[in-house]
């Protein structure tokens, strides 16, 4: 099976690397791992920055680098390296073997050989030629900061990046896939003042293997939504603190869902033993309006994959359905450690992170209200329009920041309020979840955690809280 | 590749590509860490890493920049012309230059670095530590974020104008969150890190304690109503705010309109005048100390708030150039170079007639809220607006009893704190960001659950 004369002493991107990855492979289960798995990437990026009407940074860079875990029993170790050679790659097999001191050299699994390739770049090598020039994304971006030259705005930025990755990934579970990945964001972000008085408004956009989708940015429409929330905040109050219920917009309104409940349904959190939900598979755990799904196979959306950077094609993993926990975000190690079936959401943010269970698309789905009936069924509380980034605690409490809030009075939006932040418990706040909106959308973010950060989708319709902590002055 | 080869093959390149101007910034790593799961190994990682970023200044006299992890020959060819045709859109309303300072002569520190221990060591330090911390009290239920690490490195800097620096350290750290249970109560988490030039110098057994204290005492919590209440600032804590506003001081910020401050700032009262903050990133306890910036600017102490009153701005050399000054060595390399504060050390100014010395967080028996920890900085902090609204983990002080806080957020704005500091305490401390003393502002709004 294994071929005595290795035709590569470097891996080359794009080509077949088969002979010289199985070496790798059967040196490190020649030496008592269970399982190993090497990472191979490729990268091509790029940065841009307009600043009023200039480009004031435009940071190309590229590189090369493997990731390669080897597991013994449950445990595992990863070296990463930028040395590509038959020689660096078995140096980092030898350095993971000895980091785990393996004495007892029997493998619990057999190593035959790795699968015949599945390519699933095959269609998207034309991408890196299709993507616009530096040339092409500057004027647009000149574009879009001209459009937000008006009144009161002092500060006009738009940017733009672009990451291209090409990996091959091979395990001695006969896993060999390569795929080319390419994501493309744009954001305008202004600052407004008036005497003392000062805002922020900013919006991102991104997708996922799209390479004319910067073409098709609507910069005016995006300049004018980002120019009225920071008109809309300008003279706005500090919202007074307290307990009270809310509405959350659609779109990024879903980080709430991210923060809350979807780290605490990644595997990683079971073995850490810090996620509540841990021995509540099939148990009501939110409302029953609540559906959750985590996903990795929306057309072009941000966290979209064709493959997971563990070789598994992602699945659509119903998370919640119907208030009760159905299935956790699993990867190998979690699948290993858990017991819970992977579900293609093993991620990194590149080749220097081993992957770990991580959230892909995640949203609530739509329920049957207008966005007009959850905000009537109020009497007064607070409607998040927009909201900036959040994060999770080691015991579950959570917090996250409004950027553009609105009280309700009487069941009605009244005046614009600003430094709000929602803090509570996810255990508490998902059976508050009481009531899902019919307007579903998603929006891109990037999400950091234990792998890294990685391009992610939060989403939901509109949806109320029935009860929350907003910290205010 | 060693600094001076990788000098010599950029220099050869650029000729080569007739770039007459050129300057670079590199690192070379090797880390290692280790994580553990109730004795067991969990992850053990090791990485060898490689950063090369390349400017070139072309005929027009613009700025192009590349970054790469590939060094071999081909590579740096590759980033040289990258960053050539980046320059074509260098920024035409700002130019940039080498340092002025990049050749000065550098203040030579004593090599602090130490040797790998290797990761067995690493292992078996973190396991006897998990299991001290997990022996110290029965509520302790497990410690779910854990890591040893050491870390290798070496920096360079050089330019075509003949400037060359370069120097390798090395910095290992332990940090232990542990999580703490009790019946019928939610649970609890806290932790400590502690940083050493290798893991020999780390005060593994205050690590443990620290831990473990803090984490025991966020047992007793509940809910604390919304009000003002007199707060008393953690070093730690006070260094992240002041951190979190750091575009205060930053001319980079200033320029760009996201700065409370302007050019004509200096010399304005912003704080009570018995503040004094300095960014002094060679002081003898940062242990991730840096003798230059990303354009080779040797590092320097200066002060930044003098008895109140802003005193200097943090300068990169273009910034430096448009305020007709001399950089700071805050520079970090990039295609907009960004400036940044190093290390920052806060302390009683001796004009500091009006404070009440009464408030001391030893001593006090009246009401106040003591932060521990502010979270969420990304999530809470407005800077350009001077407002925050943050998450902390703290206590409710009252008559001597203290009672840990549920889920709470303190919210000002930075001006209104630094003006009603109302003490600040003799005794600093040194902690992971910086030294700082505890310090008292009065009335802040915290948000709470009762």
């Amino acid at each position: 099976m294994l071929s005595s004369e290795i035709k590569y002493c470097e891996i080359e991107f794009g080509k077949c690397n088969k002979d010289l990855l199985e070496e790798v492979i059967f040196y490190g289960m020649s030496l008592g791992a269970d399982f190993v798995e090497i990472f191979l990437e490729n990268t091509d990026n790029s940065n841009i920055l307009a600043e009023e009407d200039y480009i004031t940074s435009v940071s190309p860079s590229f590189g090369k680098g493997a990731g390669i875990r080897i597991f013994k029993d449950k445990r595992d170790g990863f070296v990463s390296t930028n040395d590509l050679t038959k020689k660096g790659l078995m140096r980092a097999v030898s350095q993971a073997i000895e980091m785990l001191d393996i004495s007892d050299k029997t493998n619990k699994e057999h190593f035959s050989g790795i699968n015949e390739l599945k390519d699933y770049s095959t269609s998207k090598k034309s991408w890196i030629g299709q993507i616009p020039s530096i040339n092409e994304i500057s004027e647009k971006l000149i574009q879009s900061t001209n459009a937000l030259k008006k009144d009161k705005i002092i500060v006009r930025k738009g940017s733009y990046s672009r990451n291209w990755q090409e990996v091959i990934i091979a395990s001695s579970d006969g896993t060999y896939a390569t795929d080319i990945r390419l994501h493309q964001t744009v954001g305008l972000n202004v600052i407004a003042t008036d005497a003392q008085y000062r805002s922020n408004g900013s919006r991102r956009f991104g997708s996922s293997g799209k390479p004319n989708e910067f073409r098709l940015w609507d910069h005016e429409k995006a300049a004018n939504e980002v120019f009225e929330t920071s008109m809309n905040m300008l003279y706005a109050d500090y919202v007074e603190a307290g307990q009270m219920p809310v509405v959350l917009a659609n779109k990024f309104g879903g980080v709430i869902f991210h923060e809350a409940c979807g780290h605490l349904l990644e595997t990683t959190q079971i073995e850490r033993g810090t996620t509540p939900f841990k021995d509540k598979l099939n148990k009501k755990i939110a409302h029953e309006s609540v559906t959750a799904i985590d996903e990795g196979i929306s057309s072009g959306s941000f966290g979209s994959l064709s493959v997971d950077d563990e070789g598994m094609e992602p699945e659509k993993s119903i998370l919640i359905k119907d208030g009760v926990l159905k299935k956790f975000i699993s990867d190998r190690a979690g699948e290993l450690r858990t017991g819970h079936k992977r579900t293609g959401s093993g991620r990194r943010q590149n080749y220097s992170f081993a992957a770990a269970s991580r959230m892909r698309n995640t949203y609530i789905a739509k329920g049957e209200y207008s966005k007009e009936e959850l905000i009537n069924s109020i009497g007064d509380g607070l409607y998040c329009k927009s909201m900036g980034g959040g994060s999770v605690g080691a015991t579950g409490q959570f917090n996250f920041a409004v950027e553009e809030g609105y009280l309700i009075k009487n069941g009605k939006l009244t005046k614009p309020v600003k430094g709000a932040t929602l803090i509570g418990d996810a255990k508490e706040v998902m059976p508050k979840i009481s009531m899902c909106g019919n307007d579903l959308e998603l929006a891109p973010g990037f999400c950091g955690s234990i792998s890294g950060s990685v391009n992610v989708t939060v989403g939901q319709p509109h949806i109320k809280v029935d009860s929350i902590t907003v910290g205010g002055r | 590749m060693k600094a001076k080869e990788i000098t010599s093959q950029i220099s050869k390149s650029a000729e080569f590509l007739n770039l007459i101007k050129w300057d670079f910034g590199a690192s070379f790593s090797n880390d290692y860490s280790v994580q553990v799961e109730k004795g067991i190994a969990k992850q053990l990682k090791a990485s060898q890493k490689q950063v090369l970023t390349i400017r070139v200044w072309n005929k027009s006299n613009l700025v192009g920049i590349t970054s790469t992890s590939d060094i071999s020959e081909s590579g740096i060819q590759k980033a040289l012309n990258q960053a050539s045709i980046a320059s074509e859109f260098g920024n035409k309303n700002e130019s940039t230059d080498f340092s002025p300072l990049a050749k000065e002569p550098i203040k030579v520190q004593e090599v602090r670095k130490r040797s790998p221990v290797g990761i067995k060591k690493l292992l078996k330090i973190l396991r006897e530590a998990e299991l001290k911390l997990l022996d110290s009290h029965k509520s302790i239920t497990s410690i779910p974020y854990n890591g040893l690490s050491e870390s290798f490195y070496e920096r360079i800097y050089a330019n075509s104008d003949g400037a060359f620096r370069n120097y390798s350290k090395s910095q290992a750290a332990l940090y232990l969150y542990a999580r703490a249970e009790e019946k019928n109560k939610k649970p609890r988490s806290s932790g400590s890190v502690k940083l050493g030039y290798g893991v020999d110098d780390i005060d593994i057994k205050s690590c443990i304690s620290e831990a473990s204290t803090k984490t025991i005492s966020h047992l007793n919590y509940s809910s604390i109503r919304t009000d003002k209440y007199l707060i008393c600032f953690s070093p730690e804590a006070f260094l992240t705010m002041v951190n979190a506003f750091s575009s205060i001081f930053n001319a980079r910020s200033i320029i760009d309109g996201v700065s409370l401050s302007n050019k004509d700032s200096i010399g304005q009262q912003i704080s009570n005048e018995a503040l004094d903050i300095y960014d002094d990133g060679l002081n003898e306890k940062n242990i991730t100390s840096a003798p230059f910036d990303g354009e080779g600017t040797p590092t320097k102490k200066l002060c930044l708030i003098n008895k109140g009153k802003l005193e200097n701005f943090l300068h990169s050399e273009s910034t430096a150039r448009i305020f007709k000054t001399i950089p700071t060595g805050h520079a970090g390399l990039g295609s907009k170079v960004s400036v940044s504060p190093d290390w920052l050390v806060v302390k009683r100014s001796d004009q500091c007639t009006d404070l009440n010395n009464a408030l001391n967080h030893s001593k006090y028996e009246g009401e106040y809220v003591y932060i521990e920890e502010l979270n969420a900085i990304h999530a809470g902090v407005r800077a350009s607006q001077g407002s925050f609204s943050l998450p902390f983990e703290g206590w409710l002080f009252n008559k001597g009893k203290k009672e840990s806080i549920e889920s709470a957020t303190v919210a000002g704005d930075i001006q209104y704190l630094l003006k009603n500091i109302v003490n600040i305490e003799i005794q600093q401390e040194v902690t992971t960001s910086g030294i700082s003393p505890h310090v008292w502002v009065n009335e802040l709004s915290i948000t709470g659950d009762a």
